[in-house]
């Protein structure tokens, strides 16, 4: 009978939620656009994912073992980190690729940090920009046995017109990363994380309505539905929106500090994606947006209800 | 500040004194000096070497002259003093560099007139020369520029081993794939270079990564019992407890 009985001060946490749980969540949520990935880009793609997945969790167990630390990959955060880089992946990029990232993925970006909460930077993020920088030739090269020409997002920014169908984009049959490519699909796993309450929309739409109007402005086509719907679902944008910028450990704690940092995100894909060399841009915005986050919380700070006054007070 | 220049340890042996600076006290690894060429130039071993090798030169000879004059020169004018004479020394190696070894100069570039603001030298100059004598100086000189050298290509070996597939320009990972492959008869496999650590990023975590390790292998020692004392030439553990002497401000 007294072991039934647990007595500890409040606050009480009455949810069921765990780590684990969550990520489990976000794992199903990842599945249509990995399983279309997959149907579209053939057996190499599941290979990959596989790989992908297997390096990030064998190297967050060993680092474990070698540090002598409590094991960590019960929490499931290694698939998550896994499968999303594995989504960043092009379809025909060597296995070998997906191996190292997912080891500096969970070795250097979240591992030598701390673990899962202390990383400031998107694990798989991180990786995809370390491989984007040491392997560009093979992390831009998408042409695979279904599509032999470029990325959509390529397309447009080379201004040839038509090639990029509005329906195929927003399904997904068209060239780029294993999960990116299909808006719908992707639509569908965020739409199963908000119904669960895993995220919210403050950063997803603050970055989607920003980066709207940053095209709007400085596009150079005006109100052309068609461009802003192809800049929207071409390229990763709404990977990033809702399953990266969304990371627990990287974005700001604070309300007013999700709003600034969808709103920086959306600036700086915007910046990338037009006046930058390269077509797309998003994983670089998150990432430096990840770096700003101490610094947003630290501008967005709520005042603790009392104290509003007297510190303006203070201040004069 | 009289004080300071009787703070010579009369039980102070060269030997020691130049082992301080090849290993207990290593420039880049403990001491933290120097990280803009060490950053910069090690982007293969050779550089690296090439680096080191014309600071150890400048800091020996400006140690030696800063030693010998560490009673006349003034303490208020002590650093442009030190200044005058470091650039002086930058300047004859620059210029010999140019003449005899024209590729190392090019490879270095801007690099090596910045010798003259390297905190090792002006660290060295006001920690070590300006308060003991000349041997000593010479072998601090020594010590801790040979110690930078080997740090330096060091870093520059493993950044172009990863980055490039090479070590002092010999395709090590090409060939010892080549031979794996050929035992078992197989098509030889190209090495696809990392090419991040080339660039500066890589800099970085090879710098992170060598100085962890050598921090665990200092630590074990502390573990056994084994000294892991440093000779008390400026700067001590920490910067925090460093009160009088320059290296906080270097």
């Amino acid at each position: 009978m007294a072991s039934m009985l647990k007595v500890s001060s409040n606050p009480h946490v009455r949810s069921k939620d765990t780590t684990a749980r969550i990520m489990q969540y976000v794992v199903i949520a990842l599945m249509p656009a990995t399983l279309f990935g997959i149907w579209n880009f053939g057996l190499h793609a599941l290979l990959l994912v596989l790989v992908t997945v297997a390096a990030a969790v064998l190297s967050e167990y060993i680092y474990d073992r070698c540090m002598k630390k409590k094991n960590s990959i019960s929490d499931f955060s290694a698939v998550v980190t896994g499968l999303l880089l594995a989504l960043n992946l092009p379809p025909k990029a060597p296995l070998w690729i997906g191996i190292l990232g997912g080891m500096f993925a969970i070795i250097v970006v979240k591992m030598l940090f701390g673990g899962l909460g202390q990383n400031f930077m998107n694990p798989a993020l991180g990786a995809r920009c370390f491989l984007m920088i040491s392997f560009t030739s093979i992390m831009t090269n998408f042409e695979c046995d279904a599509y032999t020409g470029a990325t959509p997002l390529a397309v447009i920014k080379s201004g040839a017109e038509g090639s990029a169908e509005l329906l195929d984009m927003f399904i997904g049959r068209t060239a780029g990363t294993i999960g990116e490519t299909s808006t719908i699909a992707i639509l569908a796993g965020a739409l199963f994380l908000l119904i669960m309450k895993v995220i919210d929309l403050r950063v997803p739409c603050s970055y989607i309505v920003s980066f709207v109007i940053f095209i709007l402005i400085f596009g150079g086509r005006g109100f052309d539905m068609t461009y802003i719907a192809q800049q929207l679902s071409g390229g990763g944008l709404m990977l990033g929106a809702f399953f990266m910028a969304t990371d627990y450990a990287t974005r700001p704690i604070t309300k007013n500090g999700q709003y600034l940092f969808g709103i920086f995100l959306g600036i700086m894909t915007g910046i990338f994606r037009l006046f930058g060399p390269s077509a797309e841009g998003v994983s670089y915005a998150i990432i430096l947006g990840n770096l700003l986050v101490p610094l947003i919380e630290r501008v967005t700070k709520p005042t603790a209800f009392g104290k509003g006054k007297r510190r303006s007070a203070q201040h004069g | 500040m009289t004080e300071w220049r009787d703070n010579v340890d009369s039980k102070k042996s060269s030997m020691d004194v130049f082992i301080n600076g090849l290993i207990k006290e290593n420039p880049t690894f403990v001491l933290m000096l120097g990280m803009c060429p060490t950053l910069a130039v090690t982007t293969s071993a050779i550089n690296g070497l090439g680096m080191g090798l014309t600071t150890t030169v400048v800091l020996v000879l400006s140690n030696v002259i800063i030693s010998l004059l560490r009673n006349v020169i003034p303490d208020r004018v002590r650093i442009p003093a030190f200044i005058v004479i470091i650039a002086s020394f930058v300047t004859i190696v620059e210029l010999l560099l140019e003449g005899f070894i024209p590729s190392l100069y090019s490879a270095l570039g801007i690099y090596i007139p910045l010798i003259v603001v390297n905190c090792i030298i002006l660290g060295r100059a006001e920690a070590f020369a300006s308060k003991n004598p000349v041997i000593l100086s010479f072998f601090d000189g020594l010590g801790m520029g040979l110690g930078f050298s080997a740090a330096l290509t060091i870093i520059g070996a493993v950044r172009e081993l990863l980055g490039a597939g090479e070590i002092f320009g010999y395709a090590v990972i090409n060939n010892a794939l080549a031979g794996i492959c050929s035992i078992f008869g197989a098509e030889p496999i190209e090495y696809v270079p990392i090419s991040i650590f080339v660039l500066a990023p890589g800099a970085f975590f090879v710098l992170a990564a060598l100085t962890a390790i050598q921090n665990r292998v200092k630590r074990k020692r502390g573990e056994k019992g084994l000294s892991t004392d440093k000779i008390q030439s400026g700067c001590v553990s920490d910067c925090k407890s460093c009160v009088n002497s320059a290296c906080n401000h270097i």
